[in-house]
């Protein structure tokens, strides 16, 4: 009798030996939260998952509002680890080209007789890029302009043109503070495409 | 030049817009593809080797490229030189015609679309060009190698008989350009079939 609890004692005590050893093993590797194993990643665990939430819903609002469209994600798919800035460096290109167009229209507009042929290629050549990056309601503001022009119409070519120049101002704003936040989450999870 | 294991294929991509260009570009090299990008027709037609406004050919073939080009996409609205301009100067060019050309818009017009497939564009794409649409452009480019290797078939089979494509055969000049776009109609059912006696792609 005395044989088989002395066996079943010492199979319980290596058995609760081996338990804690494991235990210990787990607490270690819990200890580095998931995110620090992660290149580039700074912040604790808790502001990083805000602030991907962050992205997230303004991404989503600038979709929800109609300032971008599908072609942004496009935009998105094309930036990975070989052209991991490439989302913001095609946007950036949008914004020296529309402004210099924004002042060749305004310029155009204010000379007598206005040539409406000039005019609405230079609201083509800011739609088509407008339409490149999926700034959605730029491109609608430009359409809008293009048919002023074709109707020769240079009040409505004017207001249009005070509608482009604060749909560009407020897209501009709101995309510098989308790649603001991207950049405070380190460019290794800006390339994952995960924003969606 | 490299040796031919799996060398990309190399596209030559034309428009006037930076923005796009880089887009294009990006999408390309996504897809695999080499690129050069140019900024205008005129500058396309340089790197392609042509020189000045006449289309009459050089006295070599296509190699004369110092790199070959696959496949040219180039934008349609340009300013100078449209992109249907230098459609139609590719085709004119026995050493450039059998390089495939697409042709990208953002207007969505027929007669447009229609005009640039009958002067011998293969494909039409809308801006925003997408990664999805670069798929188009492989067999494209192998249906093109496919009929240049059989008209150099032809071609060293023509060696033989002297006068069966007096018409065809003759000098490429402008009178023939009618001609060969008119065996490019993709809408033409005549057409669907290589022509046999087409040989005026080699001369």
């Amino acid at each position: 009798m005395i044989m088989p609890h002395t066996h079943s004692l010492l199979l319980v005590f290596f058995g609760q030996c081996f338990r804690i050893c494991e235990m210990w093993r787990k607490a270690a590797d819990s200890r580095v939260p998931l995110v620090r194993q992660m290149k580039d990643m700074p912040e604790p665990n808790m502001d990083y998952s805000n602030l991907r939430r962050q992205i997230i819903s303004m991404k989503k609002s600038l979709f929800d509002q109609g300032y971008l469209d599908e072609q942004f994600n496009q935009l998105e798919e094309l930036q990975d680890d070989s052209s991991p800035n490439f989302v913001e460096e095609v946007v950036a290109l949008f914004f020296k080209d529309s402004s210099r167009l924004l002042t060749n229209i305004e310029q155009a507009l204010e000379k007598h007789p206005q040539d409406f042929y000039r005019l609405d290629s230079l609201a083509h050549q800011f739609k088509g890029s407008g339409s490149s990056i999926g700034a959605l309601r730029m491109k609608n503001e430009c359409s809008m302009f293009k048919a002023h022009c074709s109707n020769r119409n240079l009040e409505g070519c004017r207001r249009s043109l005070q509608k482009m120049k604060r749909e560009h101002a407020t897209l501009k704003q709101k995309l510098e503070t989308y790649f603001q936040l991207l950049r405070q989450v380190g460019p290794r999870e800006r390339a994952v495409n995960s924003w969606k | 030049m490299a040796v031919a294991t799996e060398t990309p294929f190399h596209v030559l991509a034309v428009d006037d817009s930076l923005l796009d260009r880089k887009l294009i570009e990006r999408l390309l090299k996504t897809s695999s593809f080499q690129v050069t990008t140019v900024d205008s027709g005129s500058k396309a037609l340089e790197f392609l080797g042509i020189h000045g406004e006449d289309s009459s050919p050089p006295v070599s073939d296509a190699d004369q490229l110092e790199v070959a080009v696959n496949l040219i996409i180039t934008d349609y609205c340009m300013p100078g030189m449209t992109g249907y301009d230098l459609l139609k100067k590719i085709k004119e060019s026995t050493s450039l015609r059998d390089i495939p050309v697409v042709i990208m818009s953002s207007e969505n017009i027929p007669s447009r679309i229609n005009r640039c497939l009958e002067e011998g564009a293969d494909e039409f794409f809308l801006k925003p060009v997408r990664l999805s649409d670069m798929s188009k452009l492989k067999p494209h480019i192998l249906k093109s190698r496919c009929k240049e290797h059989y008209h150099q078939e032809q071609h060293q089979q023509s060696d033989s008989d002297s006068d069966s494509n007096s018409n065809e055969c003759s000098n490429p000049t402008n009178n023939s350009s009618s001609d060969n776009s008119n065996s490019r109609k993709r809408k033409a059912e005549d057409d669907e079939v290589l022509p046999q006696t087409n040989r005026s792609r080699h001369s």
